[in-house]
């Protein structure tokens, strides 16, 4: 206030840590190149001319889960796929996000039998889930773009002794891996 | 096509347990050289989705490798035994998710033939039209993603503009861009919309000179002919023995196409070629598969000549038993809303007994074995899935060629995952 009036023919803007650190955080999220079904076309059309995802900061998709800070999960999650897809989130460094692409990966969609983890919530926290069999590119747009307000949102303090809430659920067994 | 008996070739394929054995005693030979023992995927930017291979590695080179499948299991054989037979159309979609029509295509083909019902014509020539539209649609992927996994980034760009326009073609057609669920026994689910037939020749139209670009950007590529020309060679002989179908096969120089030689759906009365190569080369296939392009559009517009002459026709059976009475019927014919509830709450009920179809899908021989205990529901349904049979080629093909070439060879072998595992 005071300062900006003071300052405000050179262009400087006040803002909080927080502020400034979120923006950052959404402007160039890197998702994992990581396909799992059909949803994986649609995320792929998603990526392609028409869609272009790119617009909205998520230029480069890493093949690595170490230079990934987005997890798209996208497709059904098998039993024998579970155990991976929770080592390569492990594998991943905060701060990091999940979506739940389609709604196999929400709530096990149209395959409620033995073989398909009934939502990939079972195994990773997720941030957004996007319903439709599978979602449109728009549909993961929105996705993503409720990701980034989710992400404005975040406090410095939503910390438990250093370390982000969600490792500190993990550590307390409110996430278990499965089997 | 080659009838003759072959010798088949001893081809032993390993498991993923045999290579990991060999991690475990890995002791070097005389000259002091160690195989390394290399684990790509299932999460990996070039086996197109959960696949993954174990591979026994001497320097660049492929000693052995084995393919691991599973990752994507999903149980849908079994789920369609819990299911009656028109609800478990909606799941053969999800298996080879590239290619929709064609799952339900020989879904629905198995359970007519069971049947014996037949299909009115006009709804022939739709699916006819369908299947062409769905098979261009399958390799514009393909080409997409194997010029990608070659670092040619334009190709992927310019496949998949293309296809959007199909898929607003599909969309239009029923309401999904995808997961279409439009065949039904007897005929399709409901009649098509006006502009749908203009919208499919303005995209014929629009797509036959694209199908050039793609070639300028590929076929003279001096790039693209080194990582594909000579590489991954399969023969005739080893192709039929490994069971291979559709363009693999094709591009081995074996004559071999389900729509010409076991034609469904009035295959028989159309016009146009079946692309073969010679070489049975990565090479080959990327053209076979570029030429089929054309021939379906050829096809396409064939099927909507004929569509245009048939129009009021039905586009489902009259045989009520099995299609429901149309809305009109039945708030005045009490027998029509009997086979209404029946069909809805109940379904039908083929004969006991088995039926065996196939189809030409983008992949290759995609059939369907039904088996009915004459209830509603089947007792068992088992899908040969052309992904697979095509994959369990791989270790075959890829021993003792390199590393590199090894991702070529997974994405000209075109394998959907979704239908491996099913």
């Amino acid at each position: 206030m005071g300062l900006e009036e003071k300052a405000g023919d050179l262009g400087i803007v006040t803002t909080t840590l927080e502020g400034v650190v979120n923006w950052g955080r959404t402007k160039a999220m890197w998702p994992m190149l990581f396909g799992l079904a059909c949803c994986a076309i649609e995320m792929m059309a998603g990526q392609a001319s028409n869609y272009d995802m790119s617009r909205f900061g998520l230029e480069l998709m890493r093949a690595s889960p170490r230079q990934a800070d987005l997890m798209i999960v996208a497709g059904r999650v098998s039993r024998k796929m579970a155990p991976v897809l929770r080592r390569l989130y492990d594998q991943m460094p905060e701060p990091k996000w999940v979506v739940a692409m389609g709604d196999c990966a929400s709530c096990g969609g149209v395959y409620n039998n033995y073989a398909i983890v009934q939502g990939v919530d079972e195994i990773v926290p997720v941030d957004v889930y996007v319903a439709g069999c599978p979602p449109r590119p728009e549909a993961l747009i929105d996705g993503i773009l409720q990701l980034h307000e989710k992400i404005k949102r975040d406090k410095i303090t939503d910390h438990a002794d250093g370390k982000p809430i969600r490792i500190e659920q993990a550590e307390r067994g409110a996430l278990k891996p499965l089997g | 096509m080659v009838m003759h008996a072959h010798a088949y070739p001893d081809i032993e394929i390993p498991t993923p347990s045999q290579i990991a054995a060999v991690a475990l005693n890995n002791e070097p030979d005389e000259n002091g050289e160690q195989s390394m023992v290399l684990s790509m995927g299932p999460q990996h930017p070039s086996t197109h989705g959960v696949l993954r291979l174990a591979v026994e590695l001497n320097g660049e080179n492929v000693v052995q490798l084995a393919p691991d499948v599973g990752f994507l299991h999903t149980g849908i054989e079994k789920t369609i035994e819990t299911k009656t037979y028109t609800k478990s159309i909606v799941l053969t979609d999800r298996m080879d998710y590239l290619a929709p029509m064609s799952n339900n295509m020989v879904y629905v083909a198995a359970i007519e033939k069971l049947m014996q019902q037949d299909v009115p014509e006009r709804a022939q020539t739709l699916r006819v039209l369908l299947l062409e539209l769905t098979r261009i649609n399958s390799h514009l992927v393909w080409l997409g993603t194997h010029a990608l996994d070659l670092a040619a980034m334009s190709v992927f760009f310019y496949a998949m503009r293309e296809r959007e326009y199909i898929l607003d073609i599909f969309e239009m057609l029923t309401g999904a861009r995808m997961m279409t669920s439009y065949f039904r026994v007897g005929g399709l689910a409901w009649d098509i919309p006006a502009d749908f037939i203009p919208t499919v020749e303005d995209f014929l139209t629009h797509f036959l000179p694209k199908v050039d670009e793609y070639e300028d950007l590929l076929t003279n590529n001096l790039l693209w002919k080194q990582r594909t020309k000579g590489v991954g060679v399969v023969n005739a002989a080893d192709a039929i023995a490994l069971g291979l179908s559709g363009a693999n096969l094709r591009a081995s120089g074996v004559d071999w196409d389900l729509r010409k030689t076991m034609p469904y759906s009035g295959y028989e009365t159309y016009q146009f070629d079946v692309p073969v190569g010679q070489a049975g080369d990565i090479y080959d296939r990327y053209r076979c598969r570029v030429q089929e392009m054309r021939e379906s559009v050829k096809i396409a517009r064939q099927a909507i000549e004929r569509v245009k002459q048939m129009h009021g026709q039905p586009y489902v059976t009259e045989n009520r038993k099995v299609a429901p009475p149309p809305k009109s019927e039945i708030t005045y014919s009490m027998e029509s809303l009997i086979h209404h509830f029946k069909l809805w709450t109940e379904g039908f009920r083929p004969p006991r007994g088995s039926a065996y179809a196939a189809i030409e899908s983008p992949r290759g021989e995609i059939g369907c074995y039904v088996v009915s205990d004459g209830t509603p529901k089947p007792w068992r349904v088992h899908f040969r899935a052309p992904s697979f049979i095509n994959l369990q080629a791989l270790p075959h093909i890829a021993k003792g060629k390199l590393m590199a070439d090894l991702v070529a060879l997974i994405a000209s072998i075109d394998p959907v995952l979704g239908e491996v595992d099913r």
